[in-house]
């Protein structure tokens, strides 16, 4: 229960990131027409950027997460 | 070769599968063994968000303009984020309230008010409907595709095939059969329906399979993998262009804003708000959806980009619709199973779209536009029936056929004009008008109703000029300069760049302006004017319920608003004929239980039992009708001027009391300090007096161990020694006697021999007793006493120790070698004065108070501690007060001082 205002504020936290890694400036970073493994750049920089906030939001909302609690 | 026969069976016999599963949900349900109530099904029931224009519509905006089909999956990733405070929020305001629906939800919290719950329902159907007749319109697109196999075009004319003949039509008849039977079974004072979201979840595996299945396939099938596309892709100008955004300052803007607008539809569009919010079951299960539902979404999402770059490739030089590449491409390859199952696959996200909607759309005409109608006009004659929740039910059911048609009809006017996801993202321009009434409306108490309904209406005049009346033009419903030149030529006011703004990157463009400006004006009028409207009482008590939902849900948070007096039995009628007896009897039983009511010796209704009725009709027919109905079966007094009158009078009464309670901390306060005082001099006391007793003592055993030790000491000297020996025992037991005798007068334990008693008499035998003591000090005696005074009545003894005491304090403070001592004693009718007065140093003005009291012992000016214990004045001021007299004294430094007091005369001799 007294972890539930943490989990929260860690996942406004979150999107705080999110807002940041989807928007301009940090897109325009990536606004390249190169080829990265293959694949242009920009996609591989939003599909990167999404899977690291599902991953982020899943690690604080797991259950009695040790690692939660030690960062 | 594909018959149209195996199309319409396979449909038609998926859509059984779904009645079948939704069946057994339900079944499941009623035995209360739930198959929907873990994380993974709700996260699956939030995929409802990917509807036909997921998986048909985002390869047609990729193939378009690359990653702009994007931001609209992006935007529920970040909310969902926040799921553990907003949606959390909302789902216990909607559990506490048993609330019905977005509408309801926005009614409820600014008041009740059925007003602001109708109009949310009506921008909501209006923007919803368009929604709906795109998900009829890739059914019956996507039939006709793939009935022309193995041909391959996407040119197919709606206007050519008549209604009859129409598959979408007959499914869409299908999908009214299934929410009426799924959504409308019976009225349940929660609106939850676990059927539906089984068959829900179901269509989310479907979906997402399909189009695995299918970007599989093409990506590796057809091509050599991502790269090989991409690769590819490069060499087609047109193509590669798409790898980055066109560097313009507008294009950020429109994609942030199309960011902001998926936020807000993925938590306020109807079917949404109904699966997220009004189905869950667990606040829990938000936890792991939180993440589930983000993965879902980026899952059905990595094929997009290959599959849209691939189509176009494939289809170089031919006209082939890119909303439909997920369909053509199998059947280009001659892979008709694949093609069928991808049809199956688009069907699920229609359907499951259709019908969620349709369920969430009919609870909200139905309550919020319906039953005020019904209760309104139709209300006497509705108390005749006995059971009203068939009027409801029936209710319900008509408007989901009647959203369905509209439904369809929009589709046959309109749906040829557009792309799938510009037809959505209309929609959800609509919806996103919710948010700042709802969002400000949990967070912001100051939120009131009139803003709430002022932000709205401003919000959708925007909407519907930016955004439905171009689409009209487009339909030829307006001339088409209106969008070109603006209104009657004026610029200023073109639909598409209001008051010349520009938020573009291409044809799409006018979504991010209407964005921006319909927010703009709804959010500031709600702010504007909620901060200078006056909320009403039940506006404030709901402000104050929504925004501190967490403070009040754990405690018993029924609303206290009812006052006045309804019977149980006019309460549980009115219940019955909304949800049925068996129900009525259930939910009166539990809170019998939870409360330790007993019904039978209940006739009259608490405010707690009104409002959990109302509660329970709120969900059964929204909160503003609830509110109607109670209010008709509760006969609620207004307040009069004699309960306002004693509402302020409790309150002076509390100010009254909490001043009395100060006064009084203040008197403890001081009587502490007192204590403490007194403690203080309590401690000098005991050291004074021991100091007091060791003097003696010391010089009565030096004197006598002289004594003992020298046995020819001479006569002289040891007639000496013991009369000094002598003298000091006695003024130990002076001492001990008047530490004793302040003790008894201090406890009350003296006791008093009163008689009558001649003052003269105890003067002269006073002063016969310390006469040794004046001579020894060669003091001048000087008396001034009439010849007979009047009787008083008194303890002698007591009395004569008051004298003693001033005298011998008058002979230790004259003046040491011409002292003088004067004794008067005059008499009036009522008393007696003695007055002792000497030529001593004097009492300085700021010690004269304090010289009686308790062991005060004024320090001389020399410096010099005078000797004896302190007690003798204070014990005589207890001897004076216990004869009903006074005693004081005047003084100054250097000229002596009289000590005085007075005793009454006694009354027997003077009447």
């Amino acid at each position: 229960m007294t972890n539930e205002p943490l989990k929260s504020r860690r996942l406004v936290a979150v999107f705080l990131l999110g807002l940041v890694l989807f928007n301009f400036p940090i897109i325009s970073l990536f606004n390249y027409k190169l080829l990265f493994f293959g694949i242009p750049l920009l996609f591989i920089y939003m599909f990167v950027s999404w899977i690291l906030i599902i991953f982020l939001i899943a690690l604080i909302t797991k259950p009695h997460s040790k690692r939660s609690r030690s960062m | 070769m594909l018959k149209t026969g195996t199309i319409l069976g396979l449909s038609f016999g998926y859509i059984g599968l779904l009645f079948a599963i939704a069946h057994y949900g339900d079944k499941r349900a009623e035995l209360g063994r739930s198959i929907v109530s873990n994380p993974y099904i709700y996260a699956l029931s939030l995929a409802v968000y990917c509807t036909a224009w997921t998986f048909y519509g985002s390869v047609g905006r990729a193939a378009h303009s690359g990653l702009w089909f994007l931001p609209i999956y992006i935007g529920p990733t970040l909310t969902a984020g926040l799921g553990l405070v907003l949606l959390r929020k909302i789902i216990r305001i909607v559990k506490v309230h048993h609330i019905t629906s977005i509408a309801d939800f926005i009614a409820s919290r600014y008041g009740k008010s059925s007003t602001l719950g109708s109009v949310v329902t009506v921008i909501a159907v209006l923007g919803v409907i368009p929604y709906i007749s795109l998900q009829l319109k890739a059914i019956s697109t996507s039939f006709l595709i793939l009935n022309q196999y193995p041909a391959i075009t996407t040119a197919v004319q709606y206007a050519d095939i008549p209604i009859v003949k129409d598959t979408a039509f007959y499914v869409a008849m299908l999908l009214a059969v299934f929410a009426i039977l799924f959504g409308t079974r019976h009225l349940t004072v929660t609106e939850r329906h676990e059927g539906l979201v089984a068959a829900i979840a179901f269509e989310s595996i479907v979906k997402l399979i399909a189009f695995i299945c299918v970007g599989l396939f093409i990506t590796y099938g057809m091509f050599d993998g991502f790269t090989d596309i991409f690769n590819r892709a490069q060499k087609v100008e047109a193509l590669s262009k798409q790898f980055t955004f066109i560097d313009r300052p507008g294009v950020f803007t429109g994609w942030t804003m199309y960011i902001i607008l998926s936020m807000m539809a993925f938590m306020f569009l109807p079917r949404q708000f109904q699966v997220a919010v009004v189905e869950n079951i667990n606040e829990e299960h938000l936890n792991k959806a939180i993440w589930l539902f983000p993965l879902y979404l980026l899952i059905i999402n990595i094929f997009v980009l290959p599959v849209a770059f691939g189509g176009v490739i494939r289809f170089t030089g031919i006209e082939v619709d890119p909303d439909y590449f997920v369909l053509t491409l199998p059947m280009a390859e001659q892979h008709e199973a694949l093609a069928l199952f991808v049809f199956i696959g688009g069907m699920s996200a229609a359907t499951g779209m259709v019908i969620v909607e349709v369920i969430a759309l009919s609870t909200m005409i139905c309550n919020e536009l319906v039953m005020p109608v019904l209760l309104r006009f139709h209300f006497p004659k509705l108390k005749l029936q006995t059971d009203v929740s068939h009027v409801i039910l029936i209710a319900r059911r008509l408007s989901i056929i009647l959203i369905l048609m509209l439904g369809y009809a929009y589709f046959r006017l309109f749906g040829g004009f557009y792309a799938l996801v510009s037809i959505g993202l209309v929609s959800f321009v609509a919806v996103a008008q919710f948010a700042p009434a709802i969002i400000g409306g949990i967070f912001w108490k100051t939120g009131t109703r009139s803003g709430a309904l002022g932000g709205l209406i401003a919000g959708f005049i925007v909407w519907t000029y930016t955004l439905l009346i171009p689409t009209m033009v487009q339909a030829g419903l307006f001339p088409q300069s209106f969008v070109t030149q603006g209104p009657f030529g004026i610029e200023f006011l073109n639909p598409f760049h209001l008051f010349n703004l520009n938020v573009s990157y291409d044809g799409l463009d006018n979504i991010a302006h209407a964005v921006f400006w319909s927010l703009l004006a709804n959010t500031g009028v709600y702010i504007v004017v909620s901060l200078y409207s006056q909320p009403s009482a039940i506006e404030h008590s709901q402000a104050t319920l929504f925004v501190d939902v967490f403070k009040y849900s754990g405690k018993d948070s029924e609303s206290t608003f009812w006052r006045g007096k309804a019977s149980v039995q006019d309460l549980k009628l009115m219940l019955e004929r909304f949800l049925g007896s068996k129900r009525t009897n259930e939910a009166f039983s539990q809170y019998a239980a939870t409360h330790d009511v007993e019904w039978k010796s209940t006739l009259s209704a608490d405010a707690g039992l009104v409002g959990h009725v109302e509660k329970l009709l709120a969900g059964a027919v929204g909160s503003a009708s609830a509110r109607v109905l109670i209010s008709s079966a509760v006969k609620e007094e207004p307040f009069g001027i004699d309960e306002v009158l004693d509402i302020v009078n409790e309150t002076q009464q509390v100010i009254a009391y909490s001043r009395k309670l100060e006064k009084a901390t203040a008197e403890l306060k001081a009587a502490n300090e007192r204590l403490k005082e007194l403690d203080r001099l309590k401690d000098e006391f005991m050291s004074t007096v021991t100091h007091e007793l060791r003097t003696p003592l010391t010089s009565v055993r030096s004197l006598a161990e002289i004594l003992h030790d020298n046995p020819d000491v001479s006569e002289r000297k040891r007639k000496q020694f013991l009369t000094i020996i002598v003298k000091e025992n006695e003024r130990l037991t002076r001492l001990i006697n008047q530490v004793l005798d302040f003790q008894k007068i201090e406890s009350g334990r003296m006791a008093w021999n009163l008689v009558d008693i001649n003052m003269l008499e105890v003067i002269n035998d006073a002063i016969a007793a310390t006469n040794q003591l004046i001579q020894e000090k060669q003091i001048q005696l000087t008396l001034d006493l009439p010849e007979t005074v009047p009787p008083i009545r008194g303890d002698r003894d007591r009395l004569m120790q008051v004298l003693l005491n001033l005298i011998s304090n008058a002979v230790k403070f004259c003046d040491r070698h011409q002292g003088a001592i004067s004794i008067r004693l005059l008499t009036n009718a009522q008393d007696l004065h003695v007055e002792i007065i000497d030529n001593g140093i004097g009492i300085a003005k700021e010690n004269q108070a304090l010289i009686f009291e308790k062991f005060r012992q004024v320090t001389s000016s020399e410096g010099t501690r005078p000797t004896g214990s302190g007690l003798g004045l204070s014990i005589s001021k207890s001897i004076v007060k216990f004869h009903k007299g006074a005693i004081w004294l005047s003084s100054e430094l250097g000229a002596g001082s009289t000590f005085a007091f007075s005793l009454p005369i006694s009354k027997k001799q003077n009447s």
